[in-house]
């Protein structure tokens, strides 16, 4: 194993710079990686659903003639990166995880793909992912699921599980993952590494095949809270294509995360939000959590209580919305234009295709959320339902304004539990959905959140995560207080927790 | 398709009152699509003019055109509308395979402009004008559709087709639906007055220079809606909507057909089926197309890609300081700058001829020359070729050139009649198609003479009539001599060389 590929984004970008490596090694050391534990469908970590090798290895080379001739496209110029499967990537499969789309190869690329292509990232493959990001485990890929790098016998989180077990695993220094209701967050709680959800509209969804459109946003999946910043730097910032982008700079993150780094927390006010906690949380979830708020307290931070009352509503809102955004979103999925075509016998109409191809096509947990969907969008229930949630969403949206009165952060466990096992809760789905409980209130409200992780529960010796929420556009105070937390933690551990990952068997692909 | 037994309209009149809606889209001619930066232009090879977003590719997003919100304002404020300060874009969901994305991107209960009217005038019962306020419940922004071509089969329809193609270029095209409110109490005129709606939204859509306003190729569309309650009822009767009714004659004619259609089924005792209806030009009947019930859920809600759509009231102002002069007021006026008589006007709006006329007058013509050409010769072909006015491919220019022609003895009237011909054939400018066809008048006197003398050699009794004082008889030297000349001479200098010769 290359010695390379357990060092930060921001340690590689710096031995690219001095000349220690090429981009060409580096990405043929994670391409080895991904080739040595990876596996299939059936076993290894299965984080990839495409490798480009080769379409990486020239992006690569391109970068190295580029730091050759003093012409660095960026700082993270020649470090390489991963991609989840929702994003289109011009020339090469985009399948969102979804039979429908298998063979599909966009002619275009999503601008956040086109921001690490101009910033020079070598883009070593997609990742794996629930089923249009529906889902809390990815286990409801069509292509099979991914596992958890520290206990293949657990699920990775998601929907983007295989960003996380990624990066993780060590195939990849960075990954894009995209957040709907916690799909950046909960797979880094549960696979030990940093993932944050922007502010909505802080980083374009061009090209990003959409679940929800007022709750999905794009955002980094990283080892340490200063790689997130500086791939957030790149990825960020307005988009003419996506009207709902933000139309400021993105701001000086990664200098956030440097002085969050020294430590110094003093007059920092961090509220811990009472209905993020308590029941339904795992205790060594809820232990490792009051640790890190002893060290946030320790670092000069001032911890208060606060309630946000409303949140106990956030998973039935989130439950109508989105189902209500998907429906529609998914309707175009008809077999007329691309992807999947099922033609069934006899002499079938336009209408007869389009039914057999997405009931072969789309999964089971597809398909609920479009029959939810469809229900609470339909005359004389659109009320009482998708109007209903949009009121509870605005008191959300309330609850967080109230608080960020008199707070400037605000903290809770990102899941409630550890990597549980694969197959645990497929059969039931709400016990899936309640891994977003903590996660979604952000996606209604917009707000950024990080989830870094903070320790290895005792029961089970297993990731846990801690989430950190800001006001919107407040990005620059996630990476401030979770860079000084992770500064904190690691100086306790002695080192990253990725370090204790148990050494991973290589398998045959 | 079985013909549907009619009621006769005097009838239809004595028992039922009508009841109108209309629902006209209007194609905007902006340079690029609602939603993207494809080109909204007419024609091209099917789909040339697409992009992921307007092929609604998976991941690709939508952002409005500004140019399209500013015509939108502009056609709600002419048509005297509220204009909205905040409004949302929402989806309307239903699945067809020329619908990119199986839900259109339209306005639901948000309208960017709405609580309007439009004053139209129709011929009352005393052969006077009649002004007849129609009240406008909206007019909102959306995209057009792909276009659906079904191949084989005899109908053309998608029933009993052997496949069907998908052409996008016009996905995505904006367009404008204006809705009017129930049109009640207009009984016999009904029919007459939806046409005149129609014509003179048409004209207030040419004089904003929003659109094309081509009935023909489907840049105006009108939707008409028609139901009928027993006389004095309160309540409307069942509707039926006649779908893409496309010239203004067609919209009176299916106003009428329904009106029939309807009082006969209601007559008999049977009740109107709530459907959408397609209109045949040819036969001038409608036939049943889906069925539209309160089933029909399009499950609207706002359209999460898009930001919501504020016109400050400033912007708003300054679009009604580009408003042109309101038609009605403005034919008022060209009445009277042109000595037009109110028949003239009349005939002149009801071949919608006025821009035309109008612009010819601009051109040079006299207002008396422009009209006679428009709805003389022109007119006609237009009915003849079944094209309307001002798609012959004749401009105002063209006629004003004809005109000068004629005023300077170039050519005459008969003559004129094969320029238009001509140019109609696509044969050029007036001053080409007359150097094509060598229709210009002689009149170098020399050759003129000559044939002149030759008519007198050849006529001597008829010389010598005219010899003898008996003037009149020189209509058979002067059929001679244009005869001779292929009609291209001017039949006056004919006549004085022939007295000049012969006294």
């Amino acid at each position: 194993m290359s010695s390379w590929i357990k060092k930060s984004a921001a340690e590689l970008a710096d031995a690219l710079a001095a000349g220690e490596v090429t981009s060409v090694e580096l990405t043929q050391a994670h391409l080895d990686r991904i080739a040595a534990v990876d596996g299939d469908a059936d076993s290894g970590v299965h984080a990839f659903l495409h490798v480009d090798a080769e379409g990486a290895l020239a992006q690569a080379k391109a970068s190295d003639e580029r730091r050759a001739a003093g012409i660095p496209a960026s700082r993270l110029d020649g470090v390489p990166i991963a991609v989840k499967d929702i994003l289109t990537t011009i020339g090469t499969p985009t399948t969102a995880g979804s039979k429908i789309l298998e063979g599909w190869i966009p002619p275009y690329d999503a601008t956040v793909v086109k921001k690490l292509k101009d910033a020079g990232l070598p883009i070593l493959g997609k990742t794996n992912m629930d089923e249009f990001a529906m889902g809390s485990s990815t286990e409801q890929s069509a292509f099979g699921p991914t596992r958890n790098p520290w206990d293949q016998s657990r699920i990775p989180g998601g929907s983007g599980g295989g960003s996380a077990a990624a990066v993780a695993a060590f195939e990849a220094p960075l990954a894009i993952g995209t957040d709907t209701g916690g799909s950046i967050r909960q797979p880094g709680a549960v696979t030990g590494t940093v993932g944050v959800k922007p502010t909505y509209g802080g980083v374009s969804r061009y090209g990003l095949i959409a679940m929800a459109n007022s709750l999905d946003q794009v955002g980094p999946v990283t080892r340490t809270v200063l790689d997130s910043a500086l791939l957030h730097e790149v990825i960020g910032g307005h988009d003419p294509l996506d009207s709902t982008s933000i139309d400021a700079p993105v701001g000086d993150l990664a200098d956030a995360a440097r002085h969050g780094a020294g430590g110094d927390l003093t007059g920092v006010r961090v509220g811990v939000i009472t209905e993020l906690g308590g029941e339904g949380y795992q205790a060594g979830v809820l232990a490792k959590f009051n640790e890190s708020l002893e060290l946030l307290r320790s670092a000069g931070a001032e911890v208060v209580e606060v309630s946000c009352p409303h949140f106990v509503h956030a998973l039935a809102t989130y439950y109508l919305l989105m189902p209500s955004e998907a429906s529609s979103n998914l309707a175009k999925f008809d077999a007329m234009r691309f992807g999947l075509r099922v033609v069934p016998d006899g002499d079938p109409s336009a209408e007869d295709v389009m039914r057999a191809s997405r009931d072969a096509g789309f999964g089971d947990e597809v398909k609920r959320r479009i029959i939810l969907g469809t229900y609470a969008l339909s005359s004389g229930y659109y009320d009482a339902y998708y109007g209903q949630a949009q009121k509870v969403r605005t008191l959300i949206t309330q609850d967080f304004d109230k608080a960020f009165e008199s707070v400037d952060v605000l903290v809770s466990p990102t899941s409630p539990t550890t990597a549980f096992k694969l197959g645990e809760k497929t059969d039931d789905p709400l016990a899936m959905y309640l891994n977003d409980l903590a996660t979604i209130p952000a996606n209604l409200a917009g707000v950024p959140g990080i989830s870094l992780p903070n320790g290895l529960a005792e029961e089970d010796g297993l990731p846990s995560g801690f989430q950190i929420l800001a006001p919107v556009t407040e990005d620059a105070r996630l990476y401030r207080v979770g860079a000084a937390l992770e500064a904190l933690l690691e100086k306790n551990w002695g080192g990253p927790i990725l370090d204790r990952l148990p050494e991973l068997e290589g398998v045959q692909a | 398709m079985n013909a549907a037994t009619l009621m006769g309209l005097d009838e239809v009149l004595a028992t039922f009152d009508p009841a109108l809606g209309l629902e006209v889209h209007v194609e905007l001619n902006t340079n690029t699509k609602m939603f993207c930066g494809c080109p909204a232009v007419f024609g091209g090879e099917p789909n040339s003019q697409v992009c992921p977003t307007c092929l609604g590719l998976p991941g690709a997003m939508p952002v409005v055109n500004a140019k399209a919100v500013e015509a939108a304002i502009r056609i709600g404020l002419a048509l005297n509308c509220e204009i909205a300060e905040w409004c949302r874009f929402a989806r309307k969901n239903y699945f067809y395979p020329d619908m990119p994305k199986n839900f259109q991107t339209s306005q639901y209960d948000e309208p960017i402009a709405f609580e309007g009217y439009m004053d139209v005038t129709i011929e009352g019962d005393d052969g006077e004008p009649e002004v007849f306020r129609v009240e406008i419940e909206r007019a909102h922004m959306e995209e057009d559709t792909g276009k659906s071509l079904h191949v084989g089969g005899a109908t053309g329809r998608i029933h009993g087709a052997d496949f069907s193609l998908v052409d996008y270029n016009r996905a995505g095209i904006p367009l404008i639906e204006i809705v009017t409110k129930p049109i009640q109490g207009a009984g016999a005129k009904a029919p007459a007055i939806a046409k005149a709606y129609v014509a003179q939204l048409r004209e207030l859509i040419l004089a904003l220079g929003v659109s094309d306003a081509r009935m023909d190729q489907g840049s105006i569309r009108a939707d008409v809606n028609l139901s009928l309650a027993p006389k004095g009822a309160d309540k409307l009767g069942t509707r039926t909507e006649t779908k893409n009714v496309n010239s203004l004659r067609s919209v009176q004619r299916a106003v009428i057909h329904e009106m029939q259609r309807h009082g006969a089924i209601l007559a008999g005792g049977g009740s109107i089926l709530q459907e959408t209806r397609h209109w045949h030009e040819d036969t001038g009947v409608t036939t049943s197309g889906r069925e539209k019930s309160d089933a029909d859920d399009y499950r609207y809600f706002p359209e999460p890609d898009l930001v919501p759509v504020a016109p400050s009231r400033e912007w708003v102002e300054e679009l009604r300081a580009t408003l042109p002069e309101n038609p009605t007021e403005k034919r008022a006026r060209l009445q009277i700058e042109w000595g037009f008589s109110d028949l003239d006007m009349r005939d002149t709006v009801g071949a919608g001829a006025l821009g035309l006329v109008e612009e010819t007058i601009a051109a040079g013509a006299a207002p008396q020359a422009a009209r006679k050409w428009w709805l003389g010769e022109l007119a006609r072909r237009s009915n003849e070729d079944g094209v309307e006015i001002g798609a012959l491919g004749v401009t105002p220019a063209d006629v004003a050139r004809v005109q000068a022609l004629v005023e300077a003895k170039t050519i005459n009237d008969k003559l004129a009649r094969s320029v238009f011909e001509g140019i109609i054939a696509g044969e050029g400018t007036p001053d080409e198609v007359i150097e094509k066809r060598g229709l210009a008048m002689v009149s170098d006197d020399g050759a003129l003479s000559a044939a002149v003398e030759a008519a007198i050699e050849a006529n001597p009794d008829v010389a010598d009539k005219i010899r003898d004082g008996k003037v009149a008889a020189a209509g058979a030297l002067i059929g001679a001599v244009m005869k001779e000349m292929r009609g291209q001479a001017d039949a006056g200098r004919v006549r004085e060389l022939i007295i000049e010769k012969l006294t």
